[in-house]
């Protein structure tokens, strides 16, 4: 009986979360083309999310790139395939693990400094006191923060995708003695600019606007105490994740 | 505004970084060229195009000159019409070359091969080329070699 009453509450628990992280969603639509007018707010925030969590892209790109080279040169060369190699590591990036793992990366470093940021502005009463001067804290704190991780996600991706070919470039090429020729020349004939490339920036866009949401709505919503603030920033990660990956298995399904 | 300088120096070079990153991807590792459409279009029917696919190459001796643009089924004659585009820099190919089309090693990708011929007249925008070559279809070859049945459907 216990169980059942759990479940029931806990998916009520669900559902009225959702309910409201659509809502919230909604509102920050529509005020998103007032906060362009102020593109200072939103390239400030550009900054926080995107321009600091750039370094950690960019090791963590490096060395996804320099694994994918490894691996996948050890196993294909059994097979005697590894001419493939370069197009194998550009699929697997740009269609899959670019867009998902900068976007795990971005909830663990962006995501929570925005999240524990708006929480405690508002269990530091900065919130309310905006709105004692007539200032809505949602145009002038929440939206920025959502836009700035929007537009930052992408851009992550992509730097995250072309540092990681040259990862692997450097291991298959420069480490395991593939040809240089053989690596580059194989991409060409099996990636496709729509299917396969954009897609993946089509992948990010989404992911940028899930866990951007995601970050503002709990760190909006959070308790206004230590522990409030504490929660909402687990919580951001641990739904920024969920919500990347089911969007990844619908967006591929989509796509394909 | 010492500092808002660096946050704006920071905020300018990291979007450079991501578009010359995006830059990077679609021009080096993909097909980006073949949307081009500088060439002209000519057409070809096949009664067996195998898996030949869209913006598969179009080689002359070896080379890649061009690339599928659309293949389609003709309703009326129940044949395949393969549309490619060869760069302008190729005018000079004669009318009655023939296309067939050919797999690239054992089991690769499926292309066109241009053979030239002796025309005086060269191909044009909007021609079809008369001879053509079907794929060869593995099971069509092998039911032929094992119960020969030279009746079979290609060519």
């Amino acid at each position: 009986m216990r169980l059942v009453r759990e479940l029931r509450d806990n998916s009520v628990e669900f559902l009225t979360s959702f309910g409201s992280a659509v809502i919230f969603f909604l509102r920050l639509l529509a005020y998103t083309p007032r906060a362009l007018l102020r593109p200072r707010l939103v390239l400030r925030q550009v900054y926080v999310v995107g321009a600091e969590s750039l370094v950690l892209i960019m090791m963590a790109g490096l060395f996804v790139g320099m694994v994918l080279g490894l691996q996948f040169y050890t196993t294909m060369a059994k097979f005697g395939a590894e001419q493939s190699l370069g197009a194998v590591v550009v699929l697997a990036l740009v269609r899959e693990l670019g867009p998902v793992v900068t976007a795990l990366l971005f909830a663990g470093r962006a995501g929570t400094a925005l999240a524990s940021e708006i929480g405690l502005m508002k269990a530091t009463e900065q919130l309310s006191g905006m709105e004692m001067m007539a200032v809505d804290p949602v145009r002038y704190v929440i939206v920025p923060r959502f836009l700035g991780a929007f537009i930052a996600m992408p851009l992550l991706t992509a730097i995250f995708n072309a540092i990681a070919i040259l990862g692997s470039w450097w291991v298959a090429v420069q480490l395991m003695g593939l040809d240089n020729g053989q690596f580059w020349s194989p991409m060409p004939d099996n990636v496709d600019v729509f299917d396969d490339v954009l897609g993946g920036v089509l992948k990010s866009v989404f992911f940028g606007a899930a866990a951007g949401l995601l970050a503002v709505f709990e760190g909006f919503r959070a308790y206004p105490t230590a522990e409030g603030v504490s929660r909402a920033t687990t919580r951001t990660v641990v739904m920024t994740a969920m919500a990347v990956l089911v969007l990844d298995y619908m967006l591929t399904a989509i796509l394909i | 505004m010492g500092q808002n300088k660096s946050v704006d120096f920071a905020t300018g070079l990291f979007i450079f970084l991501g578009l010359a990153a995006m830059f990077f991807l679609l021009t080096q590792t993909t097909n980006i060229e073949a949307y081009g459409d500088e060439g002209y279009t000519v057409t070809a029917r096949f009664s067996n195009i195998g898996n030949l696919k869209e913006r598969a190459p179009v080689s002359l001796s070896g080379v890649t000159i061009g690339r599928v643009k659309k293949i389609e089924v003709d309703p009326e004659r129940l044949d395949a019409v393969v549309t490619f585009t060869i760069d302008s820099r190729y005018s000079a190919i004669p009318a009655d070359s023939s296309v067939s089309i050919l797999t690239a090693g054992l089991l690769g990708e499926k292309y066109l091969g241009i053979e030239p011929g002796g025309d005086i007249e060269n191909l044009k925008d909007g021609d079809e080329v008369l001879f053509t070559q079907s794929a060869v279809v593995l099971e069509n070859l092998i039911s032929k070699y094992l119960f020969d049945t030279a009746s079979g459907g290609e060519e």
